[in-house]
């Protein structure tokens, strides 16, 4: 027996709640990124949650161009991020604001 | 024979298009192109005058359209071509003198650079002012007007290189502006009372419409003497033309004699209709010529350069003229602008030819004794200045008699016109023979390297200085028998209802007096500039300061100076000062300034650390969840 919708939408709340305090509050790019991850998942959640509860296909469809997405965004953020420390041996995002101005 | 008058357009205008397109090309036959041209106009003119003869004195006045110019509603402006004795002298005249002065220009422009462009020019000059004077209505006058107006600017400038001459083109071109905009004023009330721009409708109509001496009339003529003095250079507006002597000879014979400054007259006698409703105006007229020929004349006396001793002349004969006009005489201004044409394109053309053997030297007071080395420009410059000094038997005497008996006599008339026409008479004969004396007798004041290699006018420069020395001997005798002249061109101004003033025949008293006061001119002219050429030096020191005064030209070019070109130039320093720099420049500079306060203020947002950018995104997402969450607009 399935839980009903409204606790799987208050647990992927909660996980995009984390999401955004740890993007907002960590300076490692890292874990910037594991956050960011947290946040679609929690979107994927709420996604396959409604596509259960209203009998629709296209809910989990989209769901599988999120992880796509997010798969490739972390290949090209990663890479950034190495050839950022390569070059300033630190990668601190607070020390990285070259677009002002 | 009359409808060839279309002709008589047709062949400047092929010769215009030749040089336009060939001028560059083939200078030389371009030349004798235009000036064939302007030859072959002359006989389809003689071909109209033909025609005409040969109808009815009073149904001598043919209009016909060529096609429809402007077709727009209730308004309809016809190419249309009025011919009548008026206009058929008129273009007897244009392209009678034009083709002389052409064929004259052919030697005279030999070794010019610009040799097919002057051509090019000449002829549209010739074009423009056939069509004014065969215009039937003021819109096409207009075209006329304004194209005369264009082709002295660009014939005056012709030797652009030379500031003053550019200078002397764009003061033509200012003052003829200030005409055309009176012509336009003129035409644009006319077209309001009348409904129609057409001759033939506003003259007859004009006596119902308008009442004898009231506002309106007075207002459309005044605003056609504005128009009529910038053109034909009287007071106060004549400032342009003696500084049109910067241009070629050939040029202040053709705008002298032929094409431009005779418009205003025509103009006058042409809306006579109007102006004779007018007698406000047509007083103005007559003290305006009275004033200006007595004032061009005192200037005459003094000034050095030959051309310039001419162009005072050709001002002064242009008051005789308005003179004439303004007291009536229609016919007799026509006349005398006939006959002007014959001796002052003479003057001008044996002016240049001494002016050419003399390598471009316009000073007279370098010339002197030229009277054996130059024997054609000596015997027709002679013929010339006798016949406008009004000698008696020469052209002029018949035509400014007429005019002077006319001032005293004429109902508009009055003994203080009459007078002032006299003396100016008595000074045109001193100032031209103190030009002919100074020019061609005493002791050779010629640069000695000039003198050694005098150029001799060719056949193309003496052919045109007889024929026009024929004309200007015999011109007057188209008023023999019984006045022929007057008595032809009257119909072009009875069939509008205007009765012209005329002298029949010579009045004996005036006559004979006028011919004692041009003797006595003439003696005068030959005791200081003849006799002892020490008497004019001396003289000139007695008379400094009237000197001085007559050969700045009473300081009016320093008036205008101060008073117009001053007020111009203080409005334009105070547009440039003030409403450019501030005003203008203030809102441009103010747009920029704040486009980049603005810029300045959105660039602060963009702080480079990405936590910044996560907020703005995060609540800008909020926002928009909580814009949605209650559900929309």
């Amino acid at each position: 027996m399935l839980a009903p919708l409204p606790y799987y939408l208050i647990l992927s709340a909660v996980l995009f709640t984390i999401g955004i305090f740890g993007f907002l509050f960590r300076k490692n790019p890292l874990i910037m990124f594991m956050s960011i991850e947290l946040m679609l998942n929690a979107a994927n959640l709420t996604f396959v949650s409604f596509a259960r509860y209203l009998g629709s296909l296209s809910g989990q469809v989209i769901v599988f161009f999120v992880m796509t997405i997010a798969a490739a965004e972390v290949v090209v953020g990663l890479a950034i991020i190495v050839s950022i420390f390569r070059a300033r041996a630190s990668i601190d995002v607070d020390e990285i604001h070259l677009l002002k101005d | 024979m009359v409808n060839n008058v279309w002709l008589v357009l047709l062949f400047p205008l092929i010769g215009f298009v030749w040089c336009l397109l060939f001028g560059r090309l083939w200078p030389r036959l371009s030349g004798w192109i235009a000036s064939l041209t302007i030859g072959l106009a002359f006989v389809a003119a003689v071909s109209v005058l033909i025609g005409l003869l040969a109808l009815e004195p009073g149904d001598r006045i043919r209009i016909g359209t060529l096609y429809t110019w402007i077709g727009s509603g209730s308004v309809s402006v016809p190419l249309g071509i009025l011919v009548d004795p008026l206009s058929t002298v008129m273009i007897l005249v244009v392209t009678g003198v034009s083709f002389v002065i052409h064929v004259y220009a052919t030697g005279y422009m030999h070794d010019d650079p610009g040799y097919g462009r002057f051509f090019c020019y000449m002829n549209l000059f010739v074009l423009s002012m056939l069509l004014l004077v065969l215009s039937d209505n003021f819109l096409l006058l207009m075209v006329g007007w304004a194209g005369v107006g264009l082709c002295s600017y660009l014939l005056i400038a012709f030797w652009f290189e030379k500031p003053e001459a550019a200078a002397a083109g764009v003061k033509a071109f200012v003052v003829n502006a200030i005409g055309d905009a009176g012509l336009i004023l003129a035409s644009s009330l006319i077209l309001l009372t009348f409904k129609s721009l057409d001759y033939v409708t506003v003259f007859t109509s004009a006596k119902e419409t308008l009442a004898v001496g009231g506002g309106t009339v007075t207002a459309i003529t005044l605003l056609l003497l504005v128009a009529a003095v910038a053109k034909s250079a009287q007071l106060p507006l004549y400032v342009w033309l003696p500084d049109a002597m910067a241009g070629p000879t050939p040029v202040s014979a053709l705008i002298h004699a032929a094409t431009m400054v005779t418009a205003g007259v025509y103009l006058i006698a042409r809306a006579s209709p109007l102006f004779t409703l007018a007698p406000f105006t047509m007083g103005l007229i007559a003290w305006i010529g009275a004033i200006t020929a007595l004032f061009a004349a005192t200037i005459g006396l003094v000034k050095p350069n030959i051309k310039r001793v001419l162009a005072y002349s050709t001002v002064s004969q242009l008051g005789y003229m308005f003179l004439a006009v303004g007291v009536g005489g229609f016919a007799a201004g026509i006349f005398h602008l006939m006959a002007h044409a014959f001796f002052k394109a003479l003057l001008f053309l044996a002016a240049g030819a001494v002016i050419h053997a003399l390598a471009g030297e316009e000073d007279m007071r370098k010339m002197g004794g030229l009277w054996k080395k130059l024997p054609f420009a000596y015997w027709t410059f002679l013929a010339a200045t006798l016949a406008i000094s009004g000698f008696p038997g020469f052209s002029g005497f018949f035509s400014k008699d007429e005019i002077i008996s006319l001032a005293f006599t004429s109902d508009r008339g009055n003994v203080a016109l009459g007078i002032i026409a006299l003396v100016t008479a008595g000074l045109t004969a001193v100032y031209m023979f103190r030009a002919f004396f100074m020019t061609f007798h005493g002791e050779s004041r010629v640069d000695e390297h000039v003198a050694e290699h005098l150029h001799r006018p060719g056949l193309a420069m003496v052919a045109p200085l007889v024929v026009l020395g024929v004309l200007s001997v015999i011109g007057g005798y188209v008023q023999f028998p019984g006045g022929g002249f007057t008595s032809f061109l009257t119909p072009a101004f009875t069939y509008f209802g205007v009765t012209p003033a005329t002298e029949s025949g010579l009045n004996p008293t005036i006559s004979g007096l006028s011919v004692v006061v041009v003797l006595l001119g003439i003696v005068i002219a030959w005791a200081i500039w003849y006799r002892n050429p020490k008497t004019a030096t001396s003289l000139g020191k007695s008379f400094g300061p009237v000197r001085a005064a007559l050969l700045n030209d009473y300081g009016v070019d320093a008036l205008y100076s101060l008073v117009v070109v001053g007020a111009v130039r203080g409005l334009g320093n105070v547009c440039s000062g003030l409403v450019d720099a501030l005003v203008l420049d203030g809102i441009v500079d103010g747009v920029a300034e704040s486009v980049r306060g603005i810029s300045v203020g959105v660039a602060r947002l963009e702080s480079g650390y990405v936590r910044t950018y996560a907020v703005a995104i995060l609540t800008g997402a909020i926002v928009i969840i909580a814009f949605m969450a209650r559900g929309g607009l």
